[in-house]
């Protein structure tokens, strides 16, 4: 499908993109901090609340059964959106943030040493980096960063340079999240494994743009949330291989994830994934992920990915002629734009830029996006990040590039008066 | 408040992004106090310096990454604090608050700072246009306490 020929009824899926900002039309172009939501996933959340009611895993009647059905089904096509091998391998999360801080606390727990070493990068989201920190400090881990090529991009061969004995974990975004670059996943993995080293990936910037294959792959570990792809905010999921997640610990404990305990504490969980799954589940999350992941597949990854670059590459050609503005990743094969503007020269500083698009209707994020020991690779304080996806238009990038033209130290501060 | 053009009162926040008079910070100077400001939801993240004896301001200095909003009005601020008493500054930063939150203010005392009158459009930036004003509240606020404890 060329998502060109049906931008119209794909747009009309999405309720919120009839909405006026700062009294123009929405120009959602933050689409790496969260999705829109399409009607089905917006229909699917209420239905569970409407009709299905009860919880899951629990009850002996009609509803409740119809609710694990739901709930396991969901469970069933997450592991094919992913190509999971077995659905016990999906472990339903908040999101990538809770799953990163499980594993990161559990892999610590259970199979980390004093004086063992967790690698990362510099271009991390904080969600990939402090977990390891954090669950590390007691037990002596620390935490060691590949270095990012000029580009900040991760590479083999910086990889293989910052390995050593004592590096039993790496983990990492398979898209970052500032600049948008794709990391050799593959490549690493097949290093790792060499060396014993257990991968976690972060698939917060992937998910809804690339096809996910995890046993191609071959991660140990992958991550993600589900409202970076058109689902609900709140839920998310920690894939594992199944020996992996049997043999780790889960950090929560209670109801729903143990199958027997007595008072003197004998406790026997039950089998992954449950035992991860402590307390009520966010359910209606969890069924609106999997209407989420039903869109997204109808229109199809591959061509989400096409669209998004073409987006980006029609940007950019328009863009080419304006010096006030430098884009940091032009090369990034992804639909992220990372971007400053200049005034003869100087910075204009991107949350100045931010405020400015916004009263034209353009929603943009500025800042250091979590990922705040990147300005030391890109030498600014900030930087404006533009991302696109499957629901935006060549219009759109018409109206951002004519008010990026617009943007100087004085149109920034016009919009206080 | 009396009407003033836009223009005005965006040239005075270009002025002070621009050339700022007191970003600079003293360096090994006990009299000085020093409050690090990092906002919790942009990058903004600044020093904040105050030289006060004997119940005045003599001096106020600010460095660090900062917006023109931010950096504006912090400078500004250096420049109507420096000279005056603890009560008078008090004054000027609570009449500050009070026209950022839209509240009745009297314009007389804030002088230039007037060009935030409008920063509340874009709600967001508020916490640029406080985040000097901030810091020297809490530089003001361990004084009395310095001078309160002091007195037991």
């Amino acid at each position: 499908m060329d998502i060109k020929d049906h931008i119209g009824e794909i747009r009309a899926e999405f309720p919120i993109l009839k909405r006026t900002m700062s009294d123009h039309p929405l120009v959602y172009l933050d689409n790496c901090a969260t999705t829109l939501k399409p009607r089905s996933v917006i229909d699917t959340v209420v239905h569970y609340y409407t009709y299905l009611g009860a919880n899951a895993h629990r009850g002996d009647y009609e509803m409740s059964a119809q609710v694990d059905f739901a709930y396991e089904g969901a469970r069933k096509l997450t592991k094919d959106f992913i190509h999971a091998a077995k659905k016990e391998e999906i472990v339903f999360t908040s999101g990538t943030t809770e799953s990163l801080n499980i594993l990161a606390m559990s892999i610590t727990n259970t199979w980390l040493q004093e004086g063992d070493v967790v690698l990362s990068t510099v271009a991390e989201h904080a969600s990939s980096v402090l977990p390891w920190l954090e669950a590390g400090e007691s037990k002596g881990i620390k935490v060691e960063y590949i270095p990012l090529d000029e580009k900040g991009r991760i590479t083999v061969e910086n990889f293989k340079k910052a390995l050593h004995p004592k590096v039993k974990v790496v983990c990492f975004a398979q898209v970052s999240n500032v600049l948008g670059y794709e990391a050799p996943v593959k490549e690493i993995v097949k290093i790792a494994h060499e060396n014993g080293i257990k991968v976690v990936v972060d698939g917060a910037q992937s998910i809804a743009h690339l096809p996910v294959d995890v046993q191609d792959l071959d991660v140990d570990f992958f991550c993600f949330s589900a409202h970076k792809m058109c689902g609900p905010t709140g839920i998310g999921v920690l894939y594992g291989k199944l020996e992996y997640l049997d043999a780790l610990s889960p950090i929560y404990f209670g109801g729903e994830s143990n199958a027997r305990f007595s008072k003197c504490g004998k406790l026997k969980l039950k089998k992954t994934p449950f035992k991860y799954e402590s307390g009520t589940q966010p359910i209606e999350g969890a069924l609106g992920m999997a209407a989420a992941m039903k869109f997204v597949d109808k229109i199809g990854k591959e061509n989400v990915h096409r669209y998004e670059l073409e987006l980006k590459h029609y940007f950019l050609e328009k863009i080419k002629d304006v010096d006030n503005v430098k884009v940091y990743n032009a090369d990034a094969k992804s639909g992220i734009i990372t971007f400053n503007v200049y005034d003869k020269g100087e910075l204009i500083f991107p949350q100045d830029v931010a405020s400015f698009l916004n009263t034209k209707g353009i929603a943009v994020r500025s800042g250091e996006h979590c990922a705040k020991l990147l300005g030391e690779v890109l030498g600014v304080p900030g930087t404006c990040r533009a991302s696109v996806y499957f629901y935006n238009t060549f219009e759109e990038i018409d109206k951002f590039v004519l008010a990026l033209k617009e943007a100087s130290f004085e149109t920034c501060l016009d919009i206080f008066f | 408040m009396a009407n003033i053009d836009g223009t005005i009162l965006r040239d005075i926040i270009m002025d002070h992004y621009q050339y700022p008079r007191n970003k600079t910070l003293v360096e090994n100077d006990d009299s000085y106090k020093s409050k690090h400001m990092a906002s919790d939801s942009c990058i903004d993240d600044i020093t904040v310096q105050a030289k006060v004896k004997d119940g005045k301001i003599e001096d106020v200095r600010f460095d660090g990454v900062a917006c023109a909003i931010s950096t504006a009005s912090t400078d500004i601020m250096g420049e109507l604090l420096k000279g005056k008493t603890i009560l008078e500054a008090q004054e000027i930063i609570d009449n500050y608050m009070a026209m950022v939150d839209e509240e009745a203010y009297d314009e007389e005392l804030l002088d230039e700072a007037i060009a935030f009158q409008n920063v509340g459009k874009q709600a967001n930036r508020i916490k640029c246009a406080t985040i000097g004003w901030n810091g020297i509240q809490e530089i003001l606020n361990d004084t009395k306490k310095g001078e309160e404890d002091g007195q037991q």
